[in-house]
């Protein structure tokens, strides 16, 4: 009798138990879950809404189907900032990753002013881009630029270095490798600090040469790490458009422009809202494409618990 | 053999190292030298602050450190505010709903407002809220990346110490506040010097919803300072740059193991 009438009340207090953490629970995350609806979820819902759109005279807007996705598909500007973008990315992450290991196994090793050494890598990674490009921005000045005081030593003539199409790019590429490669250091240092010493030990009395060992020891040692550095500098080059806004503008004549840069010219300086949004949703399709490559790829061993 | 790689290998490291420094040294260089040694490197050049002063008095610098002040610290302390809460609820409780949420909390890590720049402004104009600082913060204040670092670490909170807690009668909030919270040290300087320094540096959406003195950040600031078409100095310029990024570059200096742990803790995650 007692043992029945404890077991139906055992259960409706455990329910109530179950009800008041979850109360308590959504009320701790309400003020996150109404942020990241307000700037995350419905920005991203309705930049999908928009690219659906035209807009009418006198703010109203029309629903105008895939129109402005056809629009975009015949738009050249549009093919070249990605073809930009793409170019910007290839040029940039494979050499930060580069010189990112190549830092990391000097700064590794018991090297004469290894924490100087450290520090003149990683201090790029703490400036404003906005400062760097200022101070770029002086390097590539034709004529009075360091640049072309540097080579005039040699005989070269003076150079419209961010003013030609044929060099913008590469200008721009140094710039962003300059900056980035220290912050990736940090992550080849902390791979390295965890290889064993024993490996080393065992390769050095088995004869092996340092670059052999390097190959087939610390190379693929280091490959999940060179994977995430990647996915990370790949996010960065289609997010990074600070640099543009001080130094080219996107020129001339759009060959220095990438795809968010583009977006935001066309927002703010064209005030067509509907075509950035298609835009975006371009943009957007592209992140979460990486991401999810990440995430199906890279991310089969750590789990999200 | 061995001995002369070494030796090659470190004056290749620091070649590198003293080409890594030459932007910084030589913005240092223009900034403390009169304007006609801009481009002339010569030790007995004098040194001057008049190129600081300058840039001071020609544009409201002390108004957008304040601004950028004020930005910094309201996104930090939102940030970790809402951080802990909605962290503590995913490390600590068991509720309908919560993968899912999860779920959705991960979706900022790979669309970030940085590229949402279109519909944001949309928001905070329909918030009657472009042109001031809680502009440039808010959607930056839940942050998907905090949420997640901490969430991480109150999981690693062993189960002994809230049962004692609890044992001593302290409520959900002292629990969080007593034992999660002081345990979370490392991960807060982490994320604190992530979030201050990616705040003081970050440009574009200020940029976007800013559009007077009273409330543009001093990246913004300095755009406007240097661009061309205002005919300022090349020197004064770089001054304005130097002040621009002197605060974190000392920092920096003379935190730099906290920064680069930081950095490396938070990329890593």
């Amino acid at each position: 009798m007692v043992a029945a009438v404890m077991s139906a009340a055992e259960p409706r207090a455990a329910k109530r138990r179950n009800w008041m953490t979850s109360i308590n629970a959504w009320l701790l995350l309400l003020p996150a879950i109404v942020l990241l609806g307000t700037f995350t979820h419905y920005p991203i819902l309705s930049t999908l809404y928009h690219s659906f759109f035209s807009l009418g005279r006198g703010g109203t807007s029309n629903f105008v189907g895939f129109e402005n996705y056809a629009y975009m598909l015949d738009d050249d500007v549009f093919w070249q900032v990605l073809r930009n973008n793409i170019v910007f990315a290839l040029a940039t992450v494979p050499t930060s990753i580069a010189l990112a290991l190549l830092m990391a196994v000097w700064v590794d090793k018991k090297i004469a002013g290894r924490s100087f050494l450290r520090l003149a890598f990683f201090t790029p990674t703490v400036l404003p881009m906005i400062a760097v490009a200022n101070i770029w921005l002086f390097f590539y000045t034709p004529g009075y630029g360091l640049l072309d005081q540097f080579l005039k030593n040699f005989g070269f003539a003076s150079n419209n270095w961010l003013g030609d199409p044929s060099t913008v790019m590469t200008c721009l590429a140094v710039m962003v490798v300059w900056k980035e490669a220290g912050f990736f250091m940090i992550f080849y240092l902390a791979a390295l600090q965890t290889i064993p010493p024993e490996l080393k030990e065992a390769a050095e009395v088995e004869g092996a040469s340092r670059w052999y060992f390097f190959r087939r020891v610390t190379l693929p040692l280091l490959m999940p790490t060179t994977l995430f550095i990647s996915i990370n500098a790949l996010i960065n080059s289609f997010k990074l458009v600070d640099q543009l806004v001080i130094m080219t503008k996107g020129g001339p004549n759009n060959a220095s422009s990438l795809l968010l840069y583009y977006i935001y010219e066309v927002a703010f300086t064209f005030q067509d809202t509907t075509y950035a949004a298609t835009l975006t949703v371009t943009l957007i399709a592209i992140l979460a494409g990486v991401a999810l490559t990440k995430f199906v790829y890279l991310d089969r061993r750590i789990h999200y618990q | 053999m061995r001995q002369k790689d070494h030796s090659v290998e470190t004056i290749a490291a620091w070649v590198l190292a003293l080409l890594w420094l030459l932007p910084l040294a030589y913005s240092l260089w223009s900034a403390f030298h009169p304007s006609e040694y801009a481009t002339r490197f010569d030790l007995t050049a004098p040194l001057t602050l008049d190129n600081f002063v300058k840039a001071w008095h020609q544009a409201p610098f002390a108004r957008y450190y304040l601004n950028t002040l004020m930005l910094v610290s309201l996104v930090l302390v939102c940030q970790l505010v809402i951080a802990t809460l909605a962290a503590y609820a995913f490390a600590r409780f068991k509720f309908f709903g919560r993968d899912v949420l999860f779920a959705l909390v991960l979706v900022q890590l790979m669309i970030m407002p940085d590229v949402l720049i279109v519909e944001n402004y949309r928001v905070i104009s329909a918030l009657n809220l472009l042109d001031t600082i809680p502009a440039i913060a808010l959607p930056y204040i839940a942050s998907a990346f905090g949420i997640f670092l901490l969430r991480q670490t109150f999981k690693g909170v062993p189960n002994e110490l809230v049962e004692a807690a609890r044992v001593e009668g302290a409520s959900s909030f002292g629990v969080l506040w007593r034992v999660f919270v002081p345990l979370g040290k490392t991960t807060y300087i982490a994320f604190g010097l992530v979030s201050v320094s990616y705040h003081w540096n970050n440009f574009l959406w200020p940029l976007i919803v800013t559009n007077s003195v009273e409330s543009r950040p001093l990246t913004v600031g300095l755009a406007v300072f240097g661009a061309p078409e205002t005919g300022v100095d090349w020197s004064v310029i770089t001054a304005a740059t130097v002040m621009t990024m002197a605060p974190l570059l000392l920092a920096f200096l003379l935190f730099q193991r906290q920064f680069v742990q930081s950095f490396m803790r938070a990329g890593i995650r």
